[in-house]
């Protein structure tokens, strides 16, 4: 049977206030326990919420770039449960009036199309703390200072249907909030979480299989490994006639597989109810306008231009504008150099390498937009070839200063006087002479493989200086006569 | 000395008659005699309390003034204040010291007030006689054998055996208003946001209103011009600006618009207390008031609706209470579950247990929307009720409680029978509205109240009646035997 897979995602991002949502306490990742963690944090008897204006702003913010309908009024709910890192036994969450309503992001994915994925809603809530089940000799230990950061969780529609487009709508989401500047991002410390509901279902079908929730997987990586997991579990769980039951599960990364936490029927009664210690928040026009004015241009909006503008593909112009700081990056390297395809190769492939191979992000690259522009520079006015410039390139990222520099101090210049050229290649000839035979000899097709090896013997021989057009125009005429 | 209000307290003070210091010595001596026979404390401040008189003295030295500067008061149990046990009268929190201090607390210690102690209250105050208090039953000091009325029975009784001039309560349901009755006393539930909730433990978070137990309509002015205000820190209290409450004391009722609900003089009320409120709406007809019957035809329904709603945002208000980081923890816990259920169960009593277990019912999924949404719309039916009828009326007065103070005991095992004894408060916390009650008079030795509501921030307006009509009779004079 053909199946269909079905995915939702339910993806909690940390907003970056400097305070908490509802306490002055500060937000800073890392801290000793229990440092930031208020009277209010803490639950204490008697102490009251109060609303942090600045998370309003941001879910608003989201809200207008994913063209979705603000809630007017909205309301802040109680969600009731007991844990010991819950301070106050219950969460202060929304449940039917959130502040973001119904809207949509279009995903690039990796064939150059664009996916429509709709957003449910997008509501504020507080995080939880954090328990601490190691070094206290048996007993558990709570850290607060997570407990009150503001979450913007994101509710999707299930409108994914395989893990590489769960991916890409989340790296979708993670480039939208960080553009936007109200998430760090950094899914490693829990600035950005995924739950994934799975289900699948018989090609065709209209109506939904029962879903599970991978609850907290928090790489892309892992994402969809655990989603193809998962929706593996699924299959073959109903091809040898089981049902699928509704639950909510956990990925374990080291043996590959989802662990069952609770079934629905031991689910939580949260009993939300409005909170009657936090007045509706309402939202004003003026304060909507005053928010759309601050929004920078996003992402679709930016590959648009950069397929208009720069003539790239989908796929290439949406890899670039992914992020604020590699499209910024990218569009410096072209003010400079003047081609934007030449940039966009160099940006995505050479560099993009580089980092990957040194862990780092675009705003700690080694090799700075102006450096970058001054190479492709030299491509472009033949001071050097591609090739030598892969020399120059990871001479910049050592620290060697400009092209320019690089390309005196180092002799790189290309050679371009055909004098010059032609005596090298006589002299690689004359050495090769049994091959010169063989190639006259031989035909077309033959030619045509031994004539790379003539190039390649030049381009030695000139220790990659000599210019490779003329290297090619030159050869031919020497061996055809 | 221990009779003084808190007018004539401010008044000799100003007049170097006595120092705030003496005074508290007398207060404290007398509270040290008298009040095992009545239990309105919990815990004393006597060190907080002559730091606090000696420092009004200095102020007053250095030519400060002010009507609280040196003036005794207790707090409710419930107001947190730092350094202090703050027990809501629970067990549960009968080891909890507050790490800082109330709004409430603040603000009348940076007026001079001096704090006397924390007073009796039902626990985490829900309840109608003050028998639910982990310390014990306070005792009405106009008939020992009777309930001083709750949940601020404390407050109430302390005040009324001249422990002290004043103190602060709170009221969700008509806990300032019917122990206010029970005790002869003048006590005022201000409009909900008038007075700030911050460290004032919640028990339903959108009925609590905190305000003033004292003798007089005066005093309950001057209380509460201390304790009103906004305040960023509770995002429920109302930026408007605080009268001056005194100064509108005596304006005359001439022309005054006084509704009588006819809903409230069904059956259920002790004729005898119906007597004493048509009393008292003629006095307040010769002062010049001009009365109206209106009708509030949701009236009925207010005490469903809120042993809906009080319940349910208690259940949830009351889960911090686990055991984990502070309050009472259960001994040697199996494991977590064990923790939670253990530390709960035996920290808090039947009723509390009881409220939580009935709100959490109520908002289960399946049962939220026949209790508690349909309780919320009869909170606004209420509501529209009184706006209707404030467009015809300034004030509203009827009985403050069908019946005088029971006798301890009596309603123990049957709580709806208590329940019933809120009818007339319930309305003013499920609408918000300010309300006062005042002394009228005495069935069979025991006090009884009239009360007055108001539209939203008429507070003036309520002491402005309770006082002209205080200045013109002498209930709120009389003092039990043996106090």
């Amino acid at each position: 049977m053909q199946w269909e897979v079905v995915i939702g995602l339910e993806i909690h991002t940390q907003l970056a206030t400097q305070s908490k949502i509802f306490s002055g306490s500060a937000t800073t990742f890392g801290s000793e326990p229990n440092t930031q963690a208020s009277l209010v944090d803490l639950g204490m008897p008697g102490v009251l919420p109060v609303l942090n204006q600045e998370a309003v702003r941001m879910a608003v913010m989201f809200g207008l770039a994913i063209d979705a309908e603000i809630g007017q009024h909205n309301v802040f709910a109680r969600k009731n449960y007991f844990y010991p890192d819950l301070p106050k036994g219950y969460q202060i969450s929304q449940m039917e009036l959130p502040i973001v309503g119904k809207g949509y992001l279009d995903i690039p994915l990796e064939d150059g199309t664009i996916k429509r994925v709709g957003v449910t809603r997008a509501h504020l809530e507080e995080d939880a703390g954090k328990s601490l089940h190691e070094e206290f000799n048996g007993a558990s230990g709570i850290d607060l200072n997570r407990a009150g950061t503001p979450l913007l969780e994101i509710v999707s529609e299930p409108d994914m249907r395989s893990a590489k487009e769960a991916v890409a709508y989340v790296k979708t989401i993670h480039a939208l909030v960080r553009y936007l500047g109200i998430c760090d991002g950094n899914m490693a410390e829990g600035s950005l979480r995924c739950d994934c509901n799975v289900s699948v279902r018989p090609k065709g079908q209209a109506e939904y299989g029962t879903r599970c929730e991978i609850k907290n997987v928090n790489s892309f990586r892992f994402i969809e490994k655990a989603i193809n997991t998962e929706v593996r579990r699924q299959i073959e769980l109903i091809e040898d006639g089981g049902k699928v039951i509704q639950q909510t599960r956990l990925y374990d990364p080291n043996k590959d597989e989802t662990r069952a936490m609770r079934s629905k029927e031991e689910a939580n009664d949260y009993r939300y109810f409005p909170d009657p210690d936090l007045l509706p928040v309402v939202i004003e026009d003026s304060f909507l306008n005053d928010v759309r004015a601050t929004l920078p241009e996003l992402p679709p909006q930016k590959r648009e231009r950069f397929q208009a503008q720069f003539g790239l593909s989908v796929y290439d112009a949406s890899v670039l504008a992914s992020s604020r700081e590699q499209a910024d990056y990218f569009e410096k390297v072209v003010s400079i150099a003047g081609d934007a395809k030449l940039a966009a190769n160099w940006v995505m492939v050479e560099l993009g390498s580089l980092l990957n191979k040194q862990g780092l992000e675009i705003d700690e690259a080694p090799v700075s937009a102006e450096q970058l522009g001054g190479m492709l520079l030299r491509i472009k006015d033949n001071t050097i070839s591609g090739k030598i410039a892969k020399t120059v390139f990871e001479a910049m990222a050592s620290g060697e200063g400009s092209a320019d520099d690089i390309i005196e101090k180092r002799g790189l210049k290309q050679v371009t006087d055909s004098g010059a050229i032609s005596a090298v290649l006589d002299e690689m000839l004359a050495a090769n002479a049994e091959q010169v035979e063989q190639y006259r000899a031989a035909d077309e097709a033959k030619r045509g493989k031994m004539f790379g090896f003539f190039v390649g013997q030049a381009m030695k021989a000139s220790k990659g200086k000599a210019n490779p057009q003329q290297v090619n125009e030159l050869l031919k005429s020497k061996l055809e006569g | 000395m221990h009779q003084m209000t808190l007018a004539e307290i401010a008044r000799g003070l100003a007049d170097k008659k006595f120092s705030s210091e003496e005074l508290t010595q007398t207060l404290l001596a007398r509270i040290a005699a008298l009040d095992p026979k009545v239990n309105s404390f919990i815990s004393l401040t006597e060190e907080l309390a002559l730091g606090q008189a000696k420092a009004a003295d200095a102020r007053r030295a250095n030519g400060e003034n002010g009507a609280l500067l040196g003036a005794p008061i207790g707090h409710k149990d419930l107001f947190c204040t730092q350094g202090i046990r703050t027990s809501c009268g629970s067990k549960m929190l009968d080891n909890f010291k507050a790490p800082y201090d109330a709004t409430v607390v603040a603000k009348l210690a940076e007026a001079g007030a001096v704090t006397l102690g924390k007073t009796n209250m039902d626990e985490f105050a829900m309840g109608s006689a003050n028998e639910s208090s982990y310390y014990g039953a306070v005792k009405n000091p106009w008939n020992l054998e009777h309930v001083p009325g709750g949940s601020s029975g404390g407050s109430a009784a302390a005040v009324a055996a001249r422990f002290l001039p004043a103190a602060t309560a709170t009221d969700t349901g008509g806990s300032i208003r019917q122990p206010a009755a029970f005790t002869n006393l003048t006590g005022l539930k201000p409009t909900y946001g008038r007075v700030s909730r911050w460290g004032m433990i919640a028990y339903a978070s959108s009925l609590d209103q905190g305000g003033p137990l004292a003798r007089t309509a005066e005093d309950c002015a001057i209380l509460l011009q201390g304790m009103a205000g906004f305040d960023t820190k509770d995002s429920t209290s109302i930026d408007e600006p605080v009268p001056d409450y005194s100064a509108s004391l005596n304006t005359s009722l001439k022309g005054l618009r006084i509704g009588v609900p006819k809903e409230y003089f069904s059956a259920g009320l002790d004729p005898r207390i119906a007597e004493l409120v048509h009393n008292s709406i003629k006095e307040l007809e010769k002062l010049g008031a001009v009365i109206k019957e209106i009708s509030l035809p949701n009236n009925q329904h207010a005490i469903a609706a809120y042993y809906v709603i009080a319940p349910a945002e208690a259940s949830s208000n009351l889960s911090r209470f686990d055991g984990v980081r502070f309050g009472y923890r259960c001994e040697d816990p199996k494991d977590l579950t064990d923790l939670y259920k253990r530390s709960r169960g035996e920290g808090f009593g039947v009723e509390v247990q009881r409220r939580i277990m009935v709100g959490a019912y109520a908002l289960s999924a399946g049962y939220y929307d026949a209790y508690y949404l349909k309780a919320q719309k009869i909170r606004r039916l209420i509501k529209n009720d009184f706006m209707a009828a404030f467009n015809e009326v300034d004030v509203i007065i009827g009985p403050t409680t069908p019946n005088p103070a029971w006798k301890i005991g009596a309603k123990t095992g049957d709580p709806i029978a208590e329940y019933l004894e809120d009818l007339y408060t319930i309305t003013a916390n499920l609408a918000g509205l300010p309300g006062l009650s005042m002394p009228a008079g005495f069935v069979d030795g025991l006090p009884v109240g009239v009360q007055l509501l108001a539209p939203y921030f008429q507070e003036g307006r309520l002491l402005n009646v309770a006082h002209q009509y205080q200045l013109n009779t002498d209930w709120h004079t009389r003092t039990p035997t043996g106090f």
